[in-house]
């Protein structure tokens, strides 16, 4: 249904051109949902608000590549066609429920906008569809609620009216950037919930853009990772986690706190920092943080590579060579067998 | 037997709510309500609890920075809270704080090593601050040759080393760290989880660490205690913590974590919490928790359960009157 072809968006900044997506593509198929993960930085907050075409330009611009949805290139669309789309085809919930929401105005009247923004109805019939979606989401006296105002509600409830504006359109397509981040555990658990229930009723094909891969193992039937504006890795949910096959999913994997390891086990970061998108390093962009990276690593810049049924990973090293370097690096870390 | 470093007793913090014109209180926040704990030398303490359960407030109020309501806290035997200020003066010296956001804890005006030598300024203990302070930026992992650079061009995660750095510098005996790793990406949180072990070990630190996350808890605290709206809810070392957990709270908690592994994660039983947290302004009758609670009884709604140790004598506390047995978890 979407499909992202070589996509590319940069930023114009006076530090120089940052690379923030660099040749991405991937694709979506009806009533799927797709996790993109990463750290900040690595750019899928960039492409997700590219899919909207929500970037402002400039400075963003997109030198290469195509969005296509179902065969229409969003790229080369008017602004005209691209509100029309909005909402209608793709919607998008944010990260912050309480910025996202106006705060001067009633829930309700906020909904009936998005509501008869979409659908030529007339105000009661537009307030009878808003208490249907409230409903929906799973707010209860939703007759009493259209009456509130955002502050009056939690951060949770924020973001359940949030996704009930998303649904105003019936959108094919779903974009949450970091739908639970901002909220509590158990808050997250039920918004979590609530898009599964949602994907199950209407059929909507999820974007889910998070930097926790717990919520994508829970969420996901795909994963892209991304790094530095790259992909990385990319294939099944089970894919990522269980044949792992670049070193930075892994080492990302690794270094996560868990809570079904033993207690008091000592963590492995990945050492340095993110790079810096003016003037990545040479090479593949994780080599100065990868335990693994050898002298090629330097010089090559790895493209993704087929390692399984849709399983695909930009790493130079074979398989073979990674498996031992990951015991390797095991042995030492555990027994102090040098490397 | 370790020894005691600090000891909270049936602290409460209460904020008045100030209406109209005449500015009358009209009611409190009750944002801690009788909260009793002790931390011992050398352990970490680990303070869970969703936002708004008063966990940043108890912070302030062991920094001295809040005055209580009422209870009492007693750092090394001595109750703080009648100290004057000289005696705080010295007291600072010996608890010291690492705080939530690298980027507002930070003046941004400030070279890297005023913001670190400034605590060894007003307390005067070396003449060599200069030198003092490239030996505490080595310790925390920052290159010396960054003195004179500013806190924006650093990331976030050698940001919170420079205020580790801030916070070691007078050698105290207690670091609270409230929320340290939260604003991290995943990559550089270890690295800072590491760091604050590693300096406990070498310098014999006592940490209490205010977070949100249990599973970054799981990885640094020696006990772990559970708070909802102001009150703890569930103390206890360890791995008694998260392989035992009593409390239909803690339990919740635990299942509502995602875990990076997708079997696991479909196999799983979850519980989901209904509703939200009810405001501290106006807690729930008897257990603050009955309103979500899966166990909760009429009983509860009328009864206020007490955080007591059990039958067995473990160090293991929770305040419930009808907490989650052994057996059934294991038939779990």
């Amino acid at each position: 249904m979407l499909e992202v072809k070589n996509l590319k968006a940069y930023i114009d900044t006076p530090a120089g051109i940052v690379k923030a997506v660099d040749d991405v593509s991937f694709s979506l198929k009806a009533g799927e949902t797709i996790g993109i993960v990463g750290e900040s930085g690595s750019g899928k907050s960039v492409l997700a608000l590219s899919l909207m075409q929500l970037n402002p330009s400039p400075p963003t611009f997109y030198p290469q590549g195509e969005i296509l949805l179902e065969g229409k290139n969003l790229l080369h669309l008017k602004e005209k066609e691209l509100r029309n789309l909005r909402g209608n085809d793709i919607a998008m919930i944010f990260q912050d429920p309480m910025s996202s929401l106006n705060p001067i105005f009633k829930i309700g009247t906020q909904l009936m906008e998005a509501i008869r923004t979409h659908q030529n109805i007339n105000r009661a019939e537009a307030k009878k569809k808003a208490i249907e979606l409230l409903k929906d989401v799973g707010i209860s006296d939703p007759e009493r609620r259209m009456n509130d105002y955002p502050h009056q509600l939690s951060g949770g409830m924020r973001q359940r009216v949030m996704i009930a504006i998303a649904l105003a359109g019936k959108p094919k397509i779903l974009i949450a950037d970091e739908p639970t981040t901002a909220l509590d555990v158990t808050i997250q658990a039920q918004i979590l919930d609530l898009m599964k229930d949602i994907q199950k009723k209407y059929g909507t094909a999820i974007i889910i853009i998070t930097h926790d891969l717990g919520v994508v193992a829970q969420l996901a039937d795909k994963i892209v990772v991304m790094y530095s504006g790259r992909i990385v890795e990319e294939g099944k949910t089970e894919d990522i986690f269980y044949h792992t096959a670049m070193p930075y999913t892994w080492s990302l994997l690794r270094s996560m706190p868990r809570i079904d390891t033993s207690s008091r086990e000592r963590l492995i970061p990945i050492q340095g920092q993110p790079p810096n998108l003016v003037s990545p390093p040479k090479g593949c962009n994780f080599n100065p943080r990868c335990p693994f990276a050898t002298a090629d690593c330097l010089k090559i810049d790895p493209s993704l590579t087929e390692r399984g049924a849709g399983h695909y990973a930009a790493c130079i090293l074979s398989e073979k060579t990674f498996e031992e370097g990951k015991l390797q690096l095991e042995n030492f870390e555990t027994k102090g067998v040098p490397l | 037997m370790s020894q005691e470093l600090l000891r909270i007793q049936d602290l409460e913090m209460h904020f008045p709510i100030k209406e109209g014109v005449l500015q009358k209180t009209t009611g409190y926040v009750k944002a801690v309500n009788g909260v009793s704990l002790s931390v011992n030398k050398g352990e970490t303490l680990g303070i869970v609890g969703e936002s708004g359960c008063g966990k940043s407030t108890l912070a302030k109020t062991i920094l001295g920075l809040l005055k209580p309501t009422s209870g009492d806290i007693f750092y090394e035997g001595e109750s703080i809270l009648n100290y004057n200020a000289k005696q705080m003066h010295e007291l600072r010296r010996n608890i010291q704080m690492v705080f939530q956001d690298p980027f507002s804890s930070l003046n941004p005006r400030m070279q890297v090593g005023d913001i670190i030598a400034a605590p060894l300024k007003v307390y005067k203990t070396t003449k060599n601050v200069k030198h003092r302070v490239q030996e505490l930026m080595e310790l925390v992992g920052l290159k010396p040759e960054y003195y004179h650079r500013l806190p924006h061009e650093f990331s976030g995660g050698q940001r919170q080393r420079i205020g580790i750095a801030r916070a070691i510098a007078l050698e105290p005996k207690l670091i609270v760290c409230d929320e340290p790793v939260s604003a991290l990406d995943v990559s550089v949180q270890a690295q800072v989880i590491n760091l604050l072990e590693d300096l406990q070990k070498e310098l014999g630190l006592t940490y209490i660490f205010i977070a949100h996350d249990l599973s970054v808890i799981k990885h640094m605290a020696d006990r772990v205690g559970v708070m909802y709206l102001g009150k703890v809810m569930e103390l206890s070392n360890n791995e008694s913590f998260y392989q035992n957990a009593q409390h239909p709270y803690t339990n919740a908690l635990l299942s509502a974590i995602p875990l990076p592994d997708p079997v696991k994660e479909k196999e799983r039983e979850r519980i989901v919490l209904k509703g939200d947290l009810p405001s501290p302004a106006n807690p729930p009758s008897g257990c603050v928790f009955h309103t979500r609670c899966p166990r909760a009884q009429d009983y509860c709604k009328k009864n206020v359960p007490l955080l007591e140790t059990k039958e067995d004598g473990t160090a293991h506390t929770v305040a419930c009157f009808f907490p989650i047995e052994h057996a059934e978890q294991i038939q779990k």
